[in-house]
């Protein structure tokens, strides 16, 4: 049985499409940093599928890449979370605004 | 090449002092200054005693190269000396008076603030003089002509809290920047016409083509004659030398009298080669001249500051040497150039003493009576006064002389201009005698807290006197409470005296065969007055200059003598200085009340002429006015504020506006960036999808 490709996009633009709505409504930094995931994961998604389609291995690579990423990243980010938090005790975004004019 | 003669070190010596006393002076005792000052401009002149000494041996003109300056495949010009007869006669008045005022100077300025300061202007003064002096080409010329400009400001403007004398300063600047733009032009003119700005290769090329004449010579004379009459305070360009009388006496004396003035004869004569072919201009610098002569002896008859009268009469002598120069008797300008460095110089040093003397005035309308207490200044005082009105046998005598016989022969010049010419001697010597009277005869009309001197009333009353003495007396040695009549520190009336020698003695050389002499001083000058300056042909210039030969020259002409009408004109010149004289001795030692009663009677004329004729205010009406206007509301209201600063506002405000608008999306809010980052790249996907797709695909098709 074949999964046609168009399935795997569809399926990847909701992924995506969903982690930018979260990132953008919600205000919570976990939460945000969460949607980050999610639309990284789409994005691995649509690679993985085309590789499969083509059967080109670089795309399968690529997702290690994005994954490898994503571990740095997150291990940075929580770290930052974190040290948002003891700094103003509170995880909402908005309130994150020292830069603010 | 360099045959030790060395003349550069002539105008570096005096370079130096200008350095050592400009950077040291200021932490500098004052008797180091003045030892610096001294010796750098004795220096110069022992250098030229050692250049005249040595003068007959040497293969003239005497050229010393020493680098290029500008050499592209068409022009170069060189810094290059050149010593021939004229710069030996220009070099030592230069470097002799120059040095006797620097002596005088010192007595002069001991109590002045800014001492070391006049001492480095003065240096810097010779420096540029005699490079002046000795460039041999125009450009090298032009450097010390800006430099003297240069220096004359900056001795003008001396006493620089004083308005006027920044004024001065300022004026003597800018007009004589409206001369130095017809001397540019002239050099523009000659690059373009003869490749060169030598004057020996100038010379040289004239020589080469008889047929020259006219057209574009004359353009370039004339031009060279704007230069001069900025530089030499002829009409149209004169009224900056009555104004430079705020500066120190010396200054006059040694700037605006001896030296830097005759720059423009002297460089008439030295470019007379292209004068020579050019018989318009030399009409044109015969009537300057004696239009100036006389219009400046005219309003030196009224003026009642010492050194004004000492001014106007400056601006008419030069006039005389420009009439010279007209009549193509340069020897006789330069003759005359020579006596009246001597004469005018001793004037303002005498006229600076009598300053001295009675603590800052200058107005000769509160003097009188000054010959008892200040006799050397008298005397010598005396003896310039005569040599000025041309009594024989005073030096001014011979030059003048000299001058109204030459135009009285040349075609160029002619009995009219004789006549002014003689008509403006016995004005000289009435305003001279005026002065001598006024200041040194009658009772003293000085009315001070000097009890111990007969005071008689005075038209002013005291208050007056105490507000004009407060703006006139820029002299700091002025003690106005308990000052007694002095005469002057001898380091002053050392050079009075050398002086009074060489202004009664100076004319001596150059006594004309008419009158038994052997005119010697023409006949040294003929060389470069007639024959040379103008080599016999350009090539073999070009090969003497290349190897360092003597440069050919052509054989001066002689001129034809009349000595029965010479001594006829000499007796007319002594019965117009005479008869100066005896006018001036009714009006203000017999009957010292009728000057007034005669201005009362023709006030018109009387106004007119103590008005300077309106001059200043005609300049400034038609002139400064519309300039200041144009710039002020055109130039600078219009095109700088509203056009460039204009632009550069609107562009600044855009920016800021644009700017404003812009950071309004720099929020800080993270969500609104992650939110505009969305958009993008919605946008960029729609673009892709329906933009560009669909033009690829119509590319494809």
């Amino acid at each position: 049985m074949v999964v046609p490709i168009a399935y795997y996009l569809v399926l990847s633009a909701i992924l995506f499409s969903i982690g930018v709505a979260a990132f953008l409504i919600k205000r919570n930094i976990i939460t945000v940093f969460m949607s980050i995931e999610l639309m990284l994961n789409a994005v691995n998604l649509t690679f993985v599928a085309f590789a499969h389609q083509w059967h080109q291995v670089s795309g399968q690579i690529f997702v290690f890449f994005v994954m490898v990423v994503a571990a740095a990243e997150a291990a940075v980010g929580l770290a930052i979370i974190i040290a948002i938090f003891r700094a103003r005790n509170t995880l909402n975004v908005d309130q994150v605004n020292l830069m603010k004019l | 090449m360099n045959d030790g003669l060395h003349l550069w070190l002539i105008p570096v010596l005096p370079l130096v002092g200008f350095v050592l006393n400009g950077l040291l002076g200021r932490r500098s005792p004052k008797a180091l200054v003045s030892t610096i000052a001294l010796v750098f401009s004795a220096a110069p002149f022992l250098l030229v005693l050692h250049v005249y000494t040595s003068f007959s041996a040497l293969s003239l003109p005497y050229i010393e190269r020493h680098t290029s300056w500008i050499a592209t495949s068409t022009f170069h010009a060189d810094f290059a000396f050149a010593l021939d007869q004229l710069t030996l006669v220009m070099l030592l008045v230069v470097t002799g008076v120059g040095f006797l005022i620097h002596i005088y100077s010192v007595g002069y300025m001991a109590h002045e603030e800014g001492y070391w300061r006049f001492f480095a202007y003065l240096n810097l003064f010779m420096f540029f003089m005699l490079t002046l002096v000795l460039a041999e080409n125009f450009l090298l010329m032009f450097v010390g002509w800006e430099g003297v400009g240069l220096a004359s400001y900056l001795l003008i403007g001396f006493y620089f809290k004083k308005h006027s004398a920044v004024r001065a300063g300022m004026k003597a600047f800018v007009v004589n920047r409206i001369g130095d733009f017809g001397f540019l032009l002239a050099m523009f003119l000659l690059i373009i016409h003869f490749g060169t700005l030598s004057f020996i290769e100038v010379g040289s090329q004239i020589a080469q083509h008889p047929d020259w004449h006219g057209g574009v010579l004359t353009a370039i004379a004339l031009l060279l004659v704007l230069g001069a009459t900025g530089k030499s305070a002829q009409i149209p360009l004169y009224v900056w030398l009555p104004d430079a009388m705020e500066g120190p006496t010396p200054v006059s004396a040694l700037i605006h009298a001896a030296t830097m003035v005759t720059a423009g004869v002297y460089m008439v004569v030295r470019t007379h080669a292209l004068f020579d072919r050019a018989p318009l201009a030399l009409s044109v610098v015969a009537v300057i001249g004696a239009a100036t002569a006389f219009f400046a002896a005219t309003v030196g008859i009224l003026q009642t500051d010492i050194k004004r009268v000492l001014a106007y009469s400056t601006i008419s002598q030069l006039g005389y040497m420009f009439l010279a120069c007209g009549a193509a008797a340069y020897s006789a300008a330069i003759f005359h150039l020579v006596t009246h460095a001597f004469f005018k110089a001793l004037l303002f040093l005498a006229a600076g003493s009598v300053i001295h003397a009675v603590g800052g005035e200058q107005d000769m309308r509160l003097m009188g009576g000054l010959r008892r207490y200040i006799p050397v200044t008298f005397w010598t005082m005396t003896m310039a006064v005569f040599a000025i009105s041309a009594f024989p046998p005073f030096a001014g005598f011979f030059s003048k002389d000299a001058i109204l016989a030459e135009v009285f022969r040349s075609p160029n010049g002619g009995p009219l201009l004789w006549a002014v010419g003689i008509v403006t001697a016995a004005i000289t010597s009435f305003y001279m005698f005026r002065l001598w009277y006024m200041t040194f005869f009658g009772h003293l009309r000085l009315q001070r807290e000097t009890a111990n001197h007969v005071a008689l009333p005075v038209a002013l009353d005291d208050e007056l006197l105490a507000t004009e003495h407060s703006t006139n007396g820029q002299h700091a040695h002025g003690h106005p409470h308990g000052h007694s009549i002095h005469e002057s520190p001898r380091s002053m009336l050392v050079p009075l005296v050398l002086l009074a020698v060489l202004s009664v003695a100076g004319g001596w050389i150059g006594i004309p065969h008419s009158l038994g002499g052997s005119d010697r001083f023409a006949r040294f000058l003929d060389p470069v007055t007639h024959g040379t300056g103008v080599p016999a042909s350009f090539e073999q210039v070009s090969i003497a200059m290349r190897t360092g030969a003597p440069i050919p020259t052509t054989e001066p002409p002689s001129k034809p003598e009349d000595p029965q009408t010479e001594r006829m004109l000499s007796g007319c010149s002594v019965l117009a200085a005479l008869l100066g004289l005896l006018l001036a001795d009714t009006l203000y030692r017999r009957k010292p009340q009728l000057p007034a009663r005669m201005a009362a009677g023709s006030r018109a004329l009387y106004g007119l002429v103590v008005n300077k004729y309106w001059i200043d205010e005609i300049y400034g009406f038609l002139i400064v006015k519309p300039l200041l206007i144009i710039s002020r509301y055109i130039l600078w209201g219009g095109v700088d504020r509203g056009v460039i600063g204009g632009g550069a506002r609107v562009l600044a405000g855009g920016t800021q506006g644009v700017g404003a608008v812009l950071r309004r999306i720099q929020s800080g809010n993270i969500r609104s960036y992650a939110g505009w980052l969305a958009i993008g790249a919605a946008a960029i996907l729609l673009l892709a999808f329906f933009g560009f797709g669909a033009h690829l695909h119509m590319g494809v098709r």
